[in-house]
């Protein structure tokens, strides 16, 4: 080092030659998928006399009225079929080719698959499309709530299983508080308010005191499912005046709410879903494009480097956290000011755990995270419709899809997925 | 910006990290912190930028007395570091770290990040950097990585620079590089404080030097000192700076490898085609910049990789693909590179510490029960064998120094009948002393006839134990050259390129 060198040469580039590994997973599940497609449209087809599956694409109120759609059951179940079992072919030749494989070709397969279903579900009778979709945006709007909270809480490193408790506290008090009232905007407050707080004892016990996450979040999950449970058959079931809030009609939107499929599927729904139009925007705004969102990230990922650029790490977590406690809450209020209209004993049902499912699933993105959460939404929604109009599939067996789909989702087909690098760690200097 | 520290004191419960120290740096000046790890020096820095608050002292700053509650503070009044490990978010991009904590925003509250592309270009103009203010970190080299941290300092004008041990990751020509531009940054008027243990980057850059050692300055020294005297300050004795070792007595081909390709959890290629051989009897160095592929090329030889292809075969006998109990087995000692998270259970005794691999079987286990007599017995032979000072066998290995932590490791090692040694990183982060004991050993277990295989990142550690020197790059074997190669064509095979006379050696 007695010389020092005269040129700025460019320093070296970084180290990244990725191997070529075949990745058999989407082939094999696509080969999965076509031989059932196979024996259930083929060998087990329906409708081989000649039946009709019909797919209703307008309500009966629309102003512009798309015509019915009748399709051959037992034909078009065998074209579908062959279609996907040429697809995973086509999967199988580019993996050993080693080419991607296009995500265009996945939501084909899926798309072609789930029509498949339908028509063949649906033999004899009709599927009504626009009410699977407007279904599937109503019951999604918790899940999509709950896991934009998630997603608030865990960009910042704090793992919140607690999105259960979030929206148990949110629908119970939004519940008390607008029959109290007479005025569900203020049970939407309170939701908020019952919310904050769960998330502000996960913050105080994962950013002051330390304990694992993962734990308190269990924790307050069974403490909100007990204390509320204990305050309905208490309070609530003897003076039923607290428990019946006036539930949001559904609004209309002018214009908007008369396209045709779209139009009743996003905008004939209740002020909550409104709001989580808003609510989606607004967290990706406020992640990607502010100050505040950087912040949160950088704490999320290297809190210690935020730390040396004078960011109080713990204060922006907290922050964070609650709210997406706040949003978590909002969105319990749907089971009781959206839906049902009273409330009732852990009636969210593990929905925050589906939640939690889509954070993962989305990727700890607010977008992908409420794409994920919709297509729980639909696997919900398409058993009810298929229970309605008397489907061959057990009742039983429907009810496992949602679960079935997120398990699916989570391991398969989401490819890597990173969390924030400080996610469940807590920052001691 | 003057700088000047008077009478600073940093205790950690009963341990005084830093006792009553006073230093100034004049402006323009680079001024180098030496010592030995451990002895105070980072301590020092935090306090300085106000990460860590002092018990005594003050710090001034063109003779003014600054209070520094956090980073905060100490970035506004000018004080900037660059930090050993870079406190960069891996996933945001140059523009985004370089801003992040002084963010401009624009109408409503948006970000404006062509405001920091803009100030990101300029700097790096200003030193010939050529940074894309749009790459992600993660996708950028260390060196570049270092070069953003430097921004980031600057960005916020900051007129004292501290530089903590900032030559650690980076190749020497990198290093030579790094070298430059805190001359040119001293050369307009930053005050620079070089903080390394390292004698050689001392001597080249610095104006005035520094000597801590356990926490107090031992004195001060200037860059024409030689490097024993800078040693003998830094230790506190007259240092040993050479390894004595004889010529190596080769008994034939005991390891060899062939076409050795490792493929990591995320599909990196991470050792690419690697072929070499070790005799029984020498020491293959393997050198090259952190993070080429050495780390998983040992664990690939233990057999702690799992997408491992081509073949491994220790004399005559097959190694690749099978379990780390069977190589173990076969008589390969293995000293991890991170002895607290892979070589030592900390919360274990030094004594079940060292026979953590033995517990298969007799002598240390019979019929299912642990044998403590005859463990306690082992562990004193190997307390006083190997030097290890400590409180007795009992005694939690975390709570041991660093030093005597790699001597259990090396103990346990060492002290079964092996017949192929690897050791990554061997003296990472300890003291001169320990580093000598180290270095002994290695050689002695090379004179009793056991191929050793050393990896290591310091150009220092290779040149003194080697007898043949494997320099890697992005995975590769750039060349293998023989033990007294110079050190700068060894700088320039680190960078990747090609020795001329790479093939005489093989």
């Amino acid at each position: 080092m007695s010389t020092i060198a005269e040129s700025t040469a460019p320093v070296s580039a970084a180290i990244a030659t990725t191997a070529q590994i075949r990745s058999w997973k989407i082939p094999i599940t696509f080969g999965g998928f076509a031989v059932l497609s196979l024996i259930l449209f083929v060998v087990l087809g329906r409708g081989q006399r000649g039946e009709l599956s019909t797919f209703r694409l307008s309500e009966a109120r629309d102003l512009i009225q798309l015509p019915e759609m009748a399709l051959p059951t037992f034909a078009t179940g065998v074209i579908i079929a062959i279609v996907l079992v040429l697809l995973a072919a086509a999967s199988v030749w580019l993996v050993y080719r080693h080419r991607k494989i296009p995500i265009v070709l996945t939501i084909l397969f899926a798309l072609l698959f789930l029509v498949g279903f339908l028509a063949w579900a649906a033999s004899g009778s009709t599927i009504p499309v626009p009410g699977l979709l407007i279904g599937t945006v109503t019951l999604s709007a918790p899940l999509i709530f709950g896991a934009l909270g998630g997603v608030l809480s865990e960009r910042a490193g704090v793992v919140n299983v607690a999105i259960e408790a979030q929206l148990l506290a949110g629908a119970f008090s939004s519940a008390v508080v607008a029959s109290a009232t007479g005025n569900p905007y203020i049970g939407l407050l309170a939701a908020m308010v019952a919310g904050a707080l769960v998330s502000m004892v996960l913050a105080a016990f994962a950013l002051k005191y330390l304990v694992d996450q993962v734990i308190v979040g269990v924790v307050l999950n069974v403490l909100v499912i007990g204390l509320t449970s204990f305050l309905y058959s208490q309070v609530l079931a003897p003076s039923a005046n607290l428990n019946s809030p006036d539930v949001f009609p559904r609004l209309n939107i002018p214009l908007l709410s008369e396209i045709p499929i779209i139009g009743p599927v996003l905008f004939r729904q209740t002020i909550i879903v409104y709001i989580m139009y808003v609510a989606v925007a607004v967290v990706y705004f406020g992640l990607f494009r502010t100050k505040w969102g950087l912040r949160v990230r950088a704490v999320g990922e290297h809190p210690q480097a935020a730390d040396t650029v004078g960011i109080n790490v713990n204060r922006t977590r907290f922050v964070a956290v609650t709210l997406g406690g706040v949003i978590s809450g909002f969105g319990g209020a749907y089971f009781t000011l959206g839906a049902v209209g009273a409330f009732n004993k852990e009636m969210t049902n593990g929905m925050g755990f589906i939640a939690l499912a889509a954070v993962i699933f989305g990727q700890w993105h607010p977008i992908k995270a409420t794409l994920a959460a919709l297509l729980f939404g639909f696997a919900t929604n398409l058993q009810n419709v298929l229970g309605i109009i008397g489907s061959p599939v057990p009742s039983e067996f429907m009810l496992m899809l949602p679960y079935v789909v997120t398990i699916f989702a989570v391991a398969g087909f989401v490819g890597r997925s990173r969390a924030p690098a400080a996610d469940g760690k807590p920052y001691i200097k | 910006m003057k700088l000047e520290l008077r009478g600073i004191t940093k205790r950690f419960g009963a341990l005084v990290a830093n006792n009553n120290i006073s230093l100034t740096v004049e402006s323009g000046e680079i001024h180098a912190l030496l010592g030995e790890n451990g002895a105070g020096k980072s301590t020092l820095m935090n306090v300085l930028y106000g990460l860590y608050i002092a018990e005594e002292g003050e710090i001034l700053l063109d003779d003014v007395v600054q209070k520094f509650a956090g980073p905060g503070d100490a970035m506004n009044a000018g004080i900037g570091m660059v930090h050993q490990h870079f406190m960069l978010v891996p996933v945001f991009t140059v523009a985004e770290n370089v801003v992040l904590g002084h963010e401009q925003t624009t109408f409503g509250g948006r970000l404006d990040l062509s405001s920091a592309r803009a100030k990101v270009r300029e700097i790096s103009d200003r030193f010939g950097f050529d940074i894309d203010p749009d790459a992600l970190i993660e996708d950028l080299p260390v060196g570049v990585q270092q070069r953003v941290e430097i921004i980031k300092a600057l960005s916020q004008d900051a007129k004292v620079l501290v530089f903590d041990e900032p030559t650690a990751v980076l190749t020497p020509q990198e290093t030579d590089e790094l070298m430059i531009i805190m001359r040119q940054l001293a050369e307009s008027g930053t005050s620079i404080v070089f903080i390394t243990h390292k004698l050689r980057e001392v001597r080249a850059v610095a104006d005035r030097i520094t000597v801590i050692r356990l926490g107090t300055v031992v004195g001060e020294a200037s860059p024409t000192a030689t490097n024993a005297e800078l040693a003998s300050l830094m230790v506190g004795r007259a240092v040993e700076l050479t390894v004595h070792k004889n010529a190596p007595e080769l008994r034939g081909t005991a390891l060899s490898v062939k076409n050795l390709t490792v493929i990591d959890a995320r599909n990196q290629i991470v050792v690419n085609n690697v072929s070499f051989d070790v005799q029984a009897g020498e020491v293959l160095a393997i050198a090259g910049v952190q993070g080429n592929g050495q780390t998983e090329l040992t664990e690939a030889l233990i057999g702690l990789q799992h997408h491992v292809t081509g073949s491994i075969e220790l004399d005559g006998k097959p190694l690749r693909g099978y379990s780390v109990r069977r190589i173990l087995d076969s008589g390969v000692g293995f000293v991890p590179e991170d002895r607290t998270e892979d070589g030592l259970i900390a919360d274990f005794s030094i004594a079940e510490n060292l026979m953590l691999d033995r517990s298969s079987g007799a002598p240390f286990v019979k019929g299912g029960n642990l044998q403590l007599g005859f463990r306690a017995k082992f562990a004193a032979e190997k307390i006083h064998e190997f030097d290890i000072r400590s409180q007795g066998s009992a005694m939690e290995a975390g709570r041991l120094s660093g030093g005597n932590q790699q001597k259990v490791v090396l103990a346990r090692e060492l002290s079964r009948e092996l017949r192929l040694f690897v050791a990554a990183q061997p003296t990472r982060g300890l003291d001169v002393g320990s580093i000598e004991f180290v270095h002994t050993r290695i050689i002695e277990t090379r004179d009793s006839g056991i191929p050793v295989i050393v990896v290591s990142t310091e150009l220092d550690e290779v040149v003194a134990l080697a007898d043949r020197i494997a320099v890697m790059y992005r995975g590769e074997i750039v060349g293998i050259v023989p033990g007294n190669t110079p050190r700068a064509t060894l700088g320039l095979m680190m960078a990747g390129e090609h020795a001329p006379e790479t093939e005489a050696a093989l």
